[in-house]
């Protein structure tokens, strides 16, 4: 039974240009600024950037890791605070803790992500509501 | 160039039938590193009380993501495309989407509005089974970034 203030187990998600073409070809998503450096650092950005879903599809490993089935997820919301730099060869690392915020009457878990890159915060409002 | 208000309230026609399958979803699950079984073997998502292999959270993106391409590279909306960057997402299951699911997204155009020389759009995408059922709903946010 969760309790409020419960922490789920945090991971670290490495990132790499590769995972970025393969989501890029899963997704549909071929934005050309989280696959080619020449135009995304044209466009002012400062490398090619991981698409934002990327993150928060990773992100939410740390709640489906911890409640089993992934379908429990019921509601899941982040806003995109800072883009994530991949930078050939050396990549990133995602770090992402939870916590539960809430318990709520109807038995949902609502649980909230941190969501980091160097220390940085990449999400912010991460929150997924979970049958637990 | 500066975003049709005119649109707010919008809906687009129901998009084209996607039935959502086995091997798109381990394809999208294999893309996002997650090893989850339930994603990959009935056996293990039928265990869970599953009738198939089930969507990662976020899967709904490849129903929706195409479907609000449909206002956002409308010439009549006035989005400049290379000034979009994603603000906010939603995801709002109603159910799990499974394998074998048969669905159609309608987008409607929520809000648009400017804030600190941004322009701000909000939509939202109703992911329905071909019989009416719904799905999931997904907000997105995005914002066009002002000059």
């Amino acid at each position: 039974m969760a309790a409020v203030g419960d922490t789920l187990p945090a991971q670290d998600f490495p990132i790499h240009r590769y995972d970025l073409i393969r989501y890029a070809g899963a997704s549909g998503d071929f934005n050309i600024i989280h696959w080619n450096e020449r135009v995304a650092t044209s466009v002012g950005l400062p490398n090619v950037i991981a698409h934002g879903m990327f993150t928060m599809a990773s992100a939410v490993r740390v709640v489906t890791d911890w409640v089993g089935d992934p379908a429990a997820v019921v509601e899941y919301s982040v806003r995109f605070t800072r883009p994530i730099a991949v930078p050939d060869p050396e990549g990133a690392v995602l770090h992402v803790e939870g916590s539960v915020r809430e318990v709520r009457d109807d038995g949902l878990v609502e649980v909230d992500l941190v969501a980091t890159v160097n220390g940085q915060t990449v999400l912010a409002k991460a929150r997924a509501l979970v049958r637990a | 160039m500066s975003v049709n208000q005119s649109f707010i309230g919008r809906s687009y026609p129901p998009t084209p039938t996607y039935r959502v399958s086995r091997e798109k979803i381990r394809e999208f699950a294999d893309a996002i590193n997650d090893p989850n079984p339930a994603y990959r073997d009935i056996d293990a998502a039928r265990a869970l009380g599953h009738k198939d292999v089930v969507a990662p959270p976020t899967f709904a993106i490849v129903l929706t993501l195409p479907a609000g391409a449909q206002f956002v590279t409308d010439p009549e909306a006035g989005v400049d495309y290379s000034r979009v960057v994603h603000g906010e997402q939603r995801f709002v299951h109603a159910r799990p989407l499974v394998a074998g699911d048969e669905v159609q997204v309608t987008l409607t155009v929520e809000n648009i509005r400017v804030a600190a020389g941004n322009e701000i759009i909000t939509n939202r995408a109703d992911v329905k089974t071909v019989d009416g059922e719904l799905v999931t709903t997904a907000y997105s946010t995005i914002v066009v970034r002002g000059q």
